[in-house]
């Protein structure tokens, strides 16, 4: 086989000392930069690109991928030590995360988040290997019509998985679209909801932001609220015991890592969807299929373990259009393109044709990043979890600044910083009166994407709604979603026909 | 608590009521070849947060008065202190600059809101001052706003690029 | 408190004092004493961000400042953002934007307060054409062919680009009028998105940019029709262009440099400086060739006028659209 040839050879060089030292180093600058809320793989990758140079394009683009590979990891630590989401791939690993780190069991959380992504990353890598070519051409056929129903199918994994009040739910979502329109118009080129006519929103707001503000400062009045002013964190102890322990526990989720890796693998290959819609159908699924759901939410393993294998497989995925294609999926893989230009490579359909062993090269080194990033990443768990230790007072004066200098960073806006501070405050009130939080977060995160794809799709039918009905592949998503759209219903009024004869 | 509900679902209403009318002034229906307009969107997403929001405001109205405060006076006091000590933060990084204002944020949550000893507020403000410097500017090229002292940090410049 | 602040203040001027008299380059010319921002008008990840961040990295890799070039993207509202920043910066050395066309569109759409006549030219480092394309599979080999399909389509003809109101769509419109066709046009994120749609069969034709469209060209998916400029390109010189098949139709994209208004003549000096030695060096002009970008650089007042130039021509294209 052509293929195993070339794997073998990309080994060869990506296993050479001089490498192996660069991935160690990238897997760990990218778990800190991507553990802190506001910095993401683009921050890592930007910073080292210059020292690029100094070495082989193909030792470089190894250095960069592990950056990028280990900022994935350093997502789900925010998620669960502090519950900010450090990414929005990581949004659903707060879910479970969180209550996790509450309970005192940060430390399961963590080893769950890094074994989980090692999974998703190894079997996605494996799939990458094998299929590449022809994978890329099937997301080239992907239209705005299977995007939208995609993004559809994403919220509707959704709905019905809160207990929360319907009417607040329904509030919370309308809110995050409303304010995922906030900005610029793409499709009429005019600028709309510039609240205020502050130049600031023009740029619109970004996920990060809200999330930043409502996890991040508004959790932290929540935590003062309900504490009456003198909190306790529980702090977690991590033995050897309980690694080999908690391993044990995570071998029973096999289900669900097959599943979130499978998913993560063909969600995130997807030019316009990527890493987020794919950690939070994954968790959806993981809820819905499972037997006893009503744990989820309240520090499930599972809850942590299907969105984090899902998000690292997506982000493997999404390396594809890059090479395969020449366009870049994320901002951060515009930066690699752009170094991959400056090494003289041109990325795009013939990558593979005339630079094998720079390709094979970059895959084989994915490999090898994953195994350095989990087990950089279980090497870190007693640092963050000796974290949690801190007095409350610290821990709060450390997120705070985070919140106010990250968020500063992630844009250089004083606006955006401004936004923190203001969503926090309403998070925090919303909270109090019983609104759900998370769909708000999820809407701003799929509203931009939803929409833009619904209107292309408007324009390019004539205004024919029946055209998501007549691709296949967006019609099997959007009967899937009107499915478990209804199932909730179908529940509903079959318990009010039980009710009746008393519970089972 | 129902009196909190009342209030929110109401500042939710006048919310959904300001987003309807900004997208007011863009198409909010059909244009011709070009789909839903620019303000379809978010005008009538908005309007169906305002239904929503009306709702949950009439439902609050009729339930009975419980009498249950929204916030503690102990409770109050400390959220009251951490909001306005954060939003004083950001008011002053936006003009005196990050490297006043996060030291003084540092000092006032650490010494005077958690009563910690000056050996550990004075340890963390500067290592606040060395991550903001070390971490964000040298590092990671992230310039944060220094307000009136921009001139003394020239000489710093010089010696770390 | 005071003591210990004007203390503070004296130690960092003597230090500021030592500092310059140990640099006596500094009183040859001026250089930057602070990093130097480079604005970019458009978001992350699209071509005009793509190219500011490459110019950074060669200037980094040549070592031509020494202080740190870097990146910020504003591109808020179409480049408004970027375009406030900038007034607000008046008189600021060490601020430069990457620009683009929306350099002149978006003050024309939208009333910001902002003349370019205010800015300073620093330097255009390239200007960047325009191709109609069709994927591969499709029968049209000539412009004439195009136009025949695109009106048998009745204007239904799905005509991908970038958001309304950037260069894509001025296009479509030019083209629009000069055969007198109607496309369905459909806006997209960018470039990237725009040529994907292409080759996956979303969209009919395209007016990308060379550098969007090239790998997909050599790897035989899709077909330039015509280059929609005065001259054949160096890389492609197999596509005609619009004047020799009896359209004279000229659009092109500027990718350049300008600084906030009253900037300082020996700061404007050394990006000038700055700039042409990034146009000359090796990797600028392998980049350029493989892109095929025209790279026809321009500094000073000429540059000035010809933005004044470029903007009369844009804000005629707009008035005739209707915008």
């Amino acid at each position: 086989m052509e293929i195993i040839q070339h794997l073998i050879d990309g080994f060869g060089y990506a296993l050479l000392p001089v490498n192996l030292l660069l991935i160690f180093a990238g897997v760990t600058i990218g778990i800190f930069i991507g553990a802190l809320p506001g910095l993401g793989s683009i921050n890592g990758v930007a910073i080292v690109l210059p020292l690029t140079f100094l070495v082989p394009p193909e030792s470089a683009i190894m250095l960069l991928a592990a950056i990028y590979y280990g900022a994935m990891y350093g997502g789900a630590i925010s998620s669960i030590l502090l519950g900010i989401p450090g990414a929005s791939t990581a949004v659903a690993t707060t879910f479970d995360g969180r209550p996790m780190a509450v309970q005192g069991r940060a430390g399961l959380a963590l080893l769950a988040a890094a074994f989980a992504s090692f999974v998703g990353g190894t079997i996605s890598i494996v799939l990458f290997t094998a299929f590449a070519q022809p994978l890329a051409d099937i997301a080239l056929k992907f239209h705005s019509q299977e995007t939208f129903a995609l993004v559809v199918l994403a919220f509707t994994t959704f709905v019905g998985l809160g207990s929360d009040d319907l009417m607040k739910t329904i509030i919370m979502i309308c809110m995050g679209l409303v304010l995922s329109t906030v900005g610029f118009d793409l499709i009429s080129g005019q600028p709309r909801l510039v609240f205020f006519d502050l130049p600031g929103f023009t740029g619109g707001v970004s996920f990060l932001i809200l999330a930043m503000g409502i996890y991040g400062v508004g959790e932290l009045l929540w935590t003062l609220d309900q504490s009456k002013a003198s909190p306790v964190l529980t702090t977690a102890r991590l033995r050897w015991r309980d690694i080999v322990s908690g391993l044990k526990e995570l071998m029973g989720t096999w289900r669900t890592m097959s599943m979130g890796s499978i998913l993560g693998f063909f969600v995130g290959m997807l030019p316009a969807a990527g890493a987020t819609p794919a950690a939070l159908m994954a968790y959806g699924v993981a809820k819905t299929s499972s037997r006893n759901s009503e744990n989820f939410g309240k520090g499930d393993v599972r809850g942590v373990v299907a969105p984090e294998t899902a998000n690292n497989a997506a982000s493997t995925g999404s390396m594809m259009p890059m090479l395969t294609l020449g366009i870049p999926g994320s901002p951060t893989t515009a930066i690699l393109l752009g170094g991959m230009v400056m090494w003289g490579l041109t990325p795009g359909p013939m990558l593979f044709v005339e630079q094998p062993a720079f390709v094979w090269g970059l895959i084989s080194s994915l490999y090898v990043a994953n195994v350095a990033a989990v087990l950089v990443n279980i090497g870190l768990i007693p640092m963050f979890v000796w974290s949690l230790k801190m007095p409350f007072t610290v821990l709060c004066t450390v997120v705070l600044f985070l919140c106010i200098i990250g968020g500063f960073a992630a844009n250089g806006r004083m606006h955006d910083v401004w936004l923190i501070g203001i969503f926090g405050i309403i998070g925090y009130l919303l909270r109090k009166v019983d609104y759900p939080l998370a769909p708000l977060v999820l809407a701003i995160v799929l509203g931009p994407v939803m929409e833009r794809s619904f209107r292309q799709s408007m324009i390019a039918s004539q205004g024919d709604v029946l055209t998501f009905f007549e691709r296949p592949i967006s019609a099997v998503f959007m009967f899937i979603a009107i499915a478990l759209f209804l199932m909730p219903v179908v529940r509903a009024i079959r318990d009010s026909r039980k009710s009746p004869q008393a519970a089972e | 608590m129902q009196r909190a509900d009342s209030l929110i679902a109401a500042a939710i209403v006048a919310f959904s009521a300001y987003c309807m009318w900004h997208a007011w002034s863009l198409p909010i229906g059909w244009v011709d070849k070009k789909g839903p307009g620019g303000g379809a969107f978010p005008f009538w997403l908005s309007a169906i947060m305002l239904v929503a929001a009306l709702v949950v405001l009439v439902k609050s109205l009729m339930a009975a008065r419980k009498f249950d405060r929204f916030f503690d006076s102990a409770t109050f006091g400390s959220v009251a202190q951490v909001t306005i000590a954060t939003m004083a933060a950001i008011v002053l990084m936006q003009y005196a600059g990050a490297y006043v204002a996060m030291p003084l944020f540092v000092i006032w949550y650490v010494r005077v809101f958690g009563r910690h000893s000056w050996l550990l507020t004075l340890s963390l403000t500067l290592g606040a001052i060395l991550v903001m410097w070390l971490f964000f500017e040298v590092t990671l090229q992230v310039f944060l706003p220094k307000g009136p002292l921009e001139p003394l940090f020239v000489p710093l410049y010089a010696i770390f690029f | 408190m005071r003591n210990w602040i004007s203390r503070r203040v004296t130690i960092a001027l003597l230090m500021a004092g030592g500092v310059m008299s140990a640099l006596p380059a500094a009183a040859e010319g001026w250089e930057p004493t602070k990093p130097v921002e480079l604005v970019i008008m458009a978001g992350q990840g699209g071509g005009a961000d793509r190219l500011a961040r490459l110019i950074q990295a060669i200037i980094q890799k040549e070592g031509l400042t020494s202080m740190p070039v870097v990146p910020v993207n504003k591109g808020g509202g179409s480049g408004a953002e970027a375009l406030l920043y900038l007034k607000e910066k008046a008189g600021d050395s060490n601020v430069v934007m990457a620009t683009l066309n929306s350099y002149y569109t978006t003050p024309l759409r939208s009333d910001l307060g902002v003349d370019i006549k205010d800015f300073t030219p620093i330097a255009r480092l390239a200007e960047d054409t325009f191709i109609i394309w069709v994927n591969a599979e499709s029968p049209i080999q000539t412009l004439d062919d195009y136009v025949a399909a695109v009106k048998e389509a009745g204007g239904t003809w799905i005509m991908a680009g970038t958001g309304t109101g950037q260069e894509d769509s001025l296009v479509t419109a030019m083209l629009e009028k000069e055969f007198g066709i109607d496309f369905t046009y459909v806006p997209m994120d960018g470039g990237g998105d725009v040529a994907t749609a292409l080759v996956g069969g979303q969209a009919q034709s395209t007016v990308n940019n060379p550098s969007e469209q090239m790998g997909f060209f050599e790897a035989g998916k899709v077909r330039p029709i015509a280059i929609i400029a005065s001259e054949r390109l160096a890389s492609l010189p197999d596509v005609p262009t619009m004047a020799e098949l009896g359209h004279p139709m000229d659009y092109k994209m500027q990718r350049s440099f300008v600084a906030p208004a009253g900037m300082p003549a020996e700061a404007v000096a050394f990006y000038t400086d700055l700039f042409q030695k990034v146009s000359e060096s090796e990797e600028w002009q392998t980049y350029a060739k493989e892109e095929g970008l025209l790279t026809n650089f321009e500094a000073g007042q000429p540059l000035q006028d010809y933005f004044l130039v470029e903007r009369d021509k844009h804000a005629a294209i707009l008035k005739e659209l209707g915008e």
